[in-house]
């Protein structure tokens, strides 16, 4: 049975957003050994342990984030309600050192199975085959009536969003080899869809709000590219969030909407120069960066206004605009040591040089590899990340904090504090993101619909009764 | 009567900046990444081609 009146939602300052993050992990298992292993077994003896403590694949840990085997065997990490970029990276950055965690007792398990081998994690968006898999950004936004064409806004942004915080990719064609901003560019099918495995689309419209459904809905955005450096998720999350604040504002914006969407995000992903342009629904053509500087130049003009000046802000506009700027110069030294494409672009370019291949060469496809392997030791993002190469937006201690310690001033801080008695208590419980639930003769279930609610008497009580 | 308005060396602000030595920061950097590649080439050599093939999972989300 329920207990305890739901309480009023809280009412919310609106620069205030949820904001979250789902990771699919590539599951890879390197062995001598010639009897076949599916991706499925692996995943399987990986999750053991995680299995052994929460009596199930897919569980919620003590720092309010998820953890489970999704679609395809993959490891998936999905952070807890956070309300700040910056904290959405910590705890986006604590999901890669969470599953790289379980690698070492996964490889155990497989080698009493009579499966000698390494288990590699890789955060990126695509398996040598081309099987995709994605990085997904959870949005809080207002309910308004007319959500398809408020999202259908967003659609340029996303669109040419890759040209300042695509991941980069080695592309192999027939022709040869190409380097591109975006690996998850040729997999999207079309703009808004509420499918997401078979039709995939850039933002999903399936309204899960997992919150009061008359005030939030999720804008749940499928395009965009898993990333390692800090400095490009958080320009990937912050410049959304900026855009999306104005949208909720009904601010007057300029209308971008493009003639196919579908077409226009290939067409710039594969053209790293930047020139080639796409063409708008009212004829116009503009290229990537053209795009982009309307949505930077749109924001600008409300800072002071609907967005309030702070050092965050100030961080999100500085790096936005540089990697227009990157981009238009073809210069990208200016941004090497923050966003991926470009940090990924010059380790593959001197390594290439080195070897004097071709870009297609297998052992760039293995070097791209390791700049995405989690392992703090052998991935190349890690390495380069520990010699300084690549700027950090959030310091070590805090990711470590990130691991065990639910964001405090969300619902994520109540579903940690429940996860961490329950646990400790032996008592069995589940937990979604909206339930908190004591299992047993005696079942007790409280429904937290308000994401901004970090305190909450019915969970005090809930706890209580674990303790008593 | 003889106007003195020349500077001792009038020319001294518009002396060229000596060449920066090539971006000391930008040439450090590059070491630190050549040695990081010194270091992981070999492992990167070895069974690339088999190494990056055995890597096929379904698609995700």
């Amino acid at each position: 049975m329920m207990f305890g009146e739901v309480p009023a939602p809280l009412d919310v300052d609106p620069a205030r957003r949820i904001l979250g993050l789902e990771t699919e992990f590539g599951l890879h298992f390197d062995t001598a050994n010639s009897r076949a292993v599916t991706p499925e077994e692996v995943a399987g003896h990986l999750f053991h342990s995680v299995v052994e403590w929460g009596r199930s694949s897919n569980v919620f840990l003590t720092n309010g984030s998820r953890l489970y085997i999704d679609v395809g065997a993959h490891p998936e990490y999905a952070t807890a309600e956070t309300d700040s970029v910056t904290q959405l990276v910590a705890h986006d950055k604590a999901g890669e050192r969470i599953v790289h965690d379980l690698v070492a007792d996964g490889e155990r398990r497989l080698a009493a199975a009579g499966l000698e081998g390494t288990i590699y994690l890789y955060k990126n968006n695509t398996d040598s085959a081309g099987n995709s898999y994605g990085c997904h950004e959870n949005y809080l936004v207002r309910r308004r009536a007319d959500f398809k064409s408020f999202a259908a806004v967003l659609l340029p942004f996303l669109v040419s969003r890759q040209v300042v915080t695509g991941a980069g990719t080695i592309t192999r064609t027939p022709e040869g080899a190409h380097y591109s901003f975006s690996p998850r560019a040729d997999h999207m099918w079309e703009g808004m869809s509420s499918a997401t495995t078979r039709s995939r689309p850039m933002i999903n419209t399936r309204d899960e709000p997992h919150a009061h459904a008359d005030l939030y809905r999720r804008m749940h955005v499928i395009v965009g590219d898993s990333t390692m450096a800090e400095p490009t998720t958080f320009l990937k999350v912050g410049a959304t969030d900026l855009l999306l604040r104005l949208m909720e504002a009904r601010l007057p914006m300029q209308d971008l909407a493009l003639a196919n969407e579908m077409q226009a995000i290939r067409t710039i992903a594969h053209d790293l120069t930047g020139t080639s342009t796409v063409e708008l629904a009212d004829g116009r053509r503009m290229t990537g960066a053209d795009l982009q500087e309307a949505c930077l130049t749109a924001v600008r003009e409300y800072v002071g206004d609907v967005i309030q000046p702070s050092a965050e802000v100030d961080q999100i506009l500085d790096l936005w605009e540089r990697g227009i700027g990157a981009v238009r110069s073809q210069d990208p030294s200016g941004v090497e040591t923050e966003l991926e494409w470009a940090i990924k672009h010059r380790l593959i370019t001197r390594y290439q040089e080195r070897l004097d291949c071709s870009l297609d060469d297998p052992r760039l496809a293995r070097l791209e590899m390791a700049y995405h392997d989690v392992s703090p030791t052998r991935g190349l993002f890690n390495r380069l990340q520990a010699d300084g190469q690549v700027r950090r937006i959030v310091a070590d201690a805090a990711i470590e904090h990130a691991k065990t310690e639910p964001p405090a001033t969300t619902r994520a801080a109540l579903r940690g504090r429940f996860v961490s008695a329950a646990l400790a208590s032996g008592h069995d419980y589940t937990v979604d993101w909206v339930h908190l639930k004591i299992s047993g003769s005696e079942p007790k279930t409280i429904l937290l619909k308000d994401p901004f609610r970090n305190t909450d008497e019915r969970v005090d009580e809930l706890i209580a009764a674990l303790e008593s | 009567m003889a106007q003195t308005t020349a500077n001792s060396s009038p020319f001294e602000d518009d002396a060229p900046e000596p060449d920066a030595p090539a971006a000391p920061a930008a040439q450090a950097s590059l070491d630190a990444l050549d040695s990081l590649l010194d270091e992981i080439d070999e492992g990167i050599q070895t069974n690339a081609s088999q190494f990056v093939r055995s890597f096929v999972q379904k698609g995700g989300q």
